[in-house]
């Protein structure tokens, strides 16, 4: 039987042995020792056709539960154009590889041009490379960009209000790469400002990573932070989320010098976590360090306007062990969704995105403040996400949300929740979550309506 | 392929939208921010209309080429073709709407893909359990090479700092040891382009944690001597890794557990199929042997033996954790609905058909081409450029770049050049399995017709391409005088 992705015939393969002068196709593995050949049968399936491919696939995906998602922690359930699909599913851009041949691939070049500018604009940095693979590892790579940028110096203090996952990923790298990490826990649901500047003040920090909008969804206010990095010869890193910064003090703005970070914000869908799209922008002076692709602008042998890979010297295929990064494959098809998701959006589009957000989030937070089962843990500014203190415990509370079909109320420590809403989510939604919370744990005409 | 100038922030007019959002029906906006944590202008993105956008990226597209487009002979990068219905797989609600954080009870069916396809993977390279977090190749050989390090760190072996790569690996191996504090040592390569063994055996000591290998290496060829290689790196306490860049030559033939390999990882978007994106995202899974199981990366798949359940667990012995979640999932269903497709019928004729193409193409071209290594290649073959290259007349003297885009004006992508580094003039050239006949007899008659044009028209190389959308462009100047972003002309 054939198979429809091999077009080789019975005359194919004996007039290609012939020209390569074997006379069987055991001979092409005549160089492999004879007992490291695999005789013995595959423990996979039997082929199968795409009609069983299909109702595999379906049976595994009814396995699934779909739930209302009203959870963030670093996977925001946004809105995603339909352009989108129809775009990322062209196969000249979905079936290239890696752009190296410019004159063929002034499709992709182009497009990253436009997420290079895209990603400076919204995060105030000069420049952005072509991507990298989630926020977690983008984090990782601001980290040791900082300590590369400062030479000697091999310490970096980290917030505690990053993340979890991001936490963990970046002291990972650092064990393996001889970076001493310090991690300050909060204060107050924030970074604790005043023990980093005392930790600043040793002089001996390459680098300070901190979030734009921290693991209790609360915005960071980083007034005089910079200022007391870069006295002490350090550099200020951001871990931001893209979509908030249509609306929220850029990384720019607060004087960063790098900003990392996940936007998977901006139209990719959840994936159940990947994939995403790490993202890594750098101030002029240092994206000559700048880990990854990067994308410029030149012009070809008639002068028109084209664009390639550039700075290259800093890459691994040229550099091999003296290079920024070992980055090689990234999330290219990735920057594609979100340079469309940006371009339908504009500056309106996601402004509109974060008002939804913002009115949405606050509505519940007043709507689960009302049932009396909760209590304000911070009282500080947020966007999308925030974390309550509940009367509930934490695990009653998670089940009585799945048993009504939604996800929320991830454990962030203690009595402490998190939600998060998105545009994705109606009112209906919110007042089923607030209601489904109070009949099984209060009083069931408290909350509805956030009364 | 046409030229298309435009860049999308060409298009913007003041006002114009693209976007269609419900108003906002909430009493509160993000404008009650305090106004010190506001931005204070609007970021400059585009103004666009919708089918401006689509018009945009649809004529972005027809300047790029793709396995879909035509043959893309890129050498060690498994251009193969991309099945469609893996793609339709990975876009079902039911997968793409899945939060990573969900209890494991609700995602049972994403939880089963998982742990099947890493059982899958297990059975046909000969490990005993694999990690699908890392999110591309040289994320999986950082994984790997933690993994080599964790080993040696968990027994008290603190002084094995270095590995040794060969001088014929990929780029991104030496990369990734430094990026995990490794030094690396590099080893020689023999005249018949193998890993000299006794340079080899002369740098190993207690010093060393382990060897990055490419079987096949760079230049296609098979490591005869792998296990000669493998008992004497073993035996100085060191690990073997395998870079599964290389993996298609020998899928269904040959296990790298069965040639002594400790850990390796695999490149989904090369051996299995899943496309390339432009760069990504891709996959590169790792697996391990038994005995360094316990130090994959957290978080892990873990099946109930009584309840047939499954969960999702952290591992304390780690080597730590390397993904925000559990890597590329999306990637991940592609090769699962691969493997299904190919079953293990098929499986066992990946590797033989893609090392039948390459030999093919070899021998039809190495009267033309320079073959610094005549012997039979796996999935791959390296050229030292042309045979005939005019070489030091300047005016008519012909390269490999010269080659290589004149190839992109009959019609083909080229191969990768001056790769490896063994050779000036390299020409790394891989046709995968599912090419036709017709197909590389097409390229073959087109790389001849190139190599006559060297000798009676070397312009026409000099000056190529002439068929594509631009025509060599200054990479000099644009790395000199770095253009990164668009900035509008101020009036």
């Amino acid at each position: 039987m054939g198979f429809a992705y091999f077009p080789h015939t019975g005359e194919d393969i004996r007039a290609m042995l012939e020209r390569i002068g074997l006379g069987s196709m055991d001979g092409l593995y005549a160089d492999v020792p004879a007992d490291m050949l695999f005789n013995g049968e595959f423990e996979i399936p039997d082929a199968m056709s795409e009609m069983e491919v299909r109702r595999r696939f379906k049976e595994l995906s009814s396995m699934n539960t779909q739930l209302v998602v009203f959870c963030g922690s670093g996977a925001y359930d946004h809105y995603s154009p339909s352009v989108i699909k129809s775009v990322i599913s062209r196969s000249e851009f979905l079936t290239s590889y890696t752009p190296y041949q410019a004159e063929v691939s002034q499709g992709t070049l182009r497009y990253i041009f436009e997420f290079q500018t895209m990603m400076a604009g919204l995060t105030g940095m000069d420049c952005s490379n072509a991507s990298m693979y989630d926020g977690p590892t983008s984090a990782a790579e601001a980290v040791m960009m900082a300590v590369n940028c400062t030479k000697k110096k091999r310490r970096i203090l980290l917030s505690g209000t990053l993340l979890p996952q991001v936490l963990k990923v970046v002291a990972t790298y650092c064990h393996y790469h001889g970076i001493t990490l310090t991690e300050i826990p909060p204060k107050d649901g924030v970074s604790d400002m005043e023990t980093m500047e005392k930790e600043l003040s040793s002089g001996d920090v390459a680098g300070v990573l901190l979030p734009g909008i921290n693991r209790f969804g609360i915005i960071e206010d980083m007034t005089g932070l910079a200022d007391a990095v870069h006295a002490s010869k350090a550099l200020l890193a951001v871990y931001s989320d893209p979509s908030s910064l249509a609306v929220i003090r850029t990384p720019g703005e607060w004087g960063a010098d790098i900003v990392c970070g996940d936007a998977q914000t901006l139209g990719i869908p959840l994936n159940f976590g990947g994939p995403y799209l790490g993202f890594l922008c750098c101030r002029q002076d240092y994206v000559r360090r700048m880990p990854g692709r990067i994308v410029g602008e030149t012009s070809d042998a008639d002068g028109r306007r084209c664009h390639v890979l550039t700075l290259q010297a800093r890459e691994q295929h040229i550099r091999r062990e003296k290079a920024t990064s070992n980055i090689c494959s990234n999330q290219s098809l990735m920057a594609l969704y979100a340079t469309v998701y940006l371009s339908l959006m504009g500056p309106q589009g996601l402004k509109r995105v974060n008002d939804l957000c913002y009115g949405g989030a606050h509505y519940l937070h007043s709507g689960l403040l009302g049932t009396g089962l909760f209590t304000e843990a911070f009282d500080k500014p947020f966007l999308k996400e925030f974390v309550l203190k509940s009367k509930i415990p934490v695990e009653q509370l998670q089940k009585t949300l799945l048993d009504a079909g939604i996800f929320g109320a991830l454990s962030c420590g203690g009595d402490l929740v998190s939600f998060c809403v998105t545009e994705n989510r109606t009112k209906e939604e919110i007042d089923r979550l607030v209601s489904a919370v109070s009949c099984r744990h209060g009083d069931c005409r408290r909350g509805i309506d956030g009364n | 392929m046409k030229y298309y100038d435009k860049l999308i922030f060409e298009l913007s007019e003041e006002g114009r939208i693209g976007f269609s959002l419900p108003d906002n029906p909430w009493a509160d906006s993000s404008d009650r921010i305090p106004a010190g944590l506001r931005r204070s202008v609007p970021p400059e993105l585009p103004q666009v209309s919708e089918p401006d956008v689509v018009r945009h990226y649809v004529n972005l597209s027809a300047m790029n080429f793709g396995v879909d487009t035509g043959f893309y002979p890129l050498g060690s990068c498994t251009m193969k073709y991309n099945p469609k219905i893996d793609e339709e797989m990975s876009e079902y609600p039911g997968f793409s709407g899945i939060h990573p954080l969900q209890p494991a009870e609700t995602v049972q069916g994403t939880l089963r893909i998982y742990h099947e396809l890493a059982g899958w993977l297990s059975s046909l390279t000969g490990m005993s359990a694999f990690t699908l977090n890392p999110f591309a190749g040289a994320h999986g050989e950082l994984t790997g090479l933690m993994i080599m390090r964790a080993f040696h760190i968990s027994r008290g072996d603190l002084k094995r700092t270095k590995v040794i790569v060969p001088d014929s690996a990929h780029g991104t191996n030496p990369a990734s040891a430094a990026v995990c504090g490794l030094e690396v040592v590099q080893v020689r390569s023999t005249a018949e382009g193998l890993v000299d063994t006794d340079d080899l055996k002369s740098k190993l000591d207690d010093t060393v944690a382990g060897i990055m290998m490419t079987n096949p290496n760079t230049l296609g060829l098979f490591e005869k001597e792998i296990r000669q290689i493998c008992d004497a790196v073993h035996e100085a306490g060191g690990l073997l890794y395998y870079d599964g860049a290389n993996m298609n030559a020998l899928l269904g033939k040959v296990r790298p557990g069965d040639m002594g390999f400790d850990i390796m990882h695999l490149n989904l978007h090369k051996t299995f199929s899943t496309p390339h994106g432009g760069g990504g995202p891709g996959s590169g899974p790792v697996g391990v042997t038994q005995r360094l199981k316990h130090l994959l990366p957290s978080p892990s798949v873990v099946k109930s033996p009584e309840t047939g359940r499954f969960a999702i667990a952290d591992n304390p012995e780690a080597a730590g954790r390397i993904s925000g979640f559990m890597g590329n999932f999306g990637v991940l269903m592609k090769a699962y609905a691969y493997i299904l497709m190919l079953g293990k019928q098929n499986v066992r004729k990946v590797g033989p058909y893609s090392v039948l193409a390459a030999n093919y193409i070899k021998e039809s071209l190495k009267d033309k081409y320079r073959l610094p290594i005549p012997s039979l290649c796996k999935h791959e073959f390296v050229f030292d450029g042309l045979i005939e290259a005019n070489a030091g007349d300047p005016a008519r003297e012909v390269t490999t770049l010269d080659v290589a885009k004149r190839l992109l004006d009959y019609g083909f992508h080229a191969p990768t050049i001056y790769f490896p580094l063994l050779f000036h003039q390299s020409i790394m050239i891989e046709p995968t399995e599912t090419e036709s006949k017709e197909t590389l007899d097409a390229f073959i008659q087109a790389m001849r017709t190139i190599a006559s044009e060297a000798v009676t028209e070397p312009d026409l190389l000099k000056n190529a391409p002439r068929n594509t959308p631009v025509r060599r462009p200054d990479e000099t100047g644009a790395a000199t005088r770095p253009k990164l972003v668009y900035r509008q002309d101020k009036p």
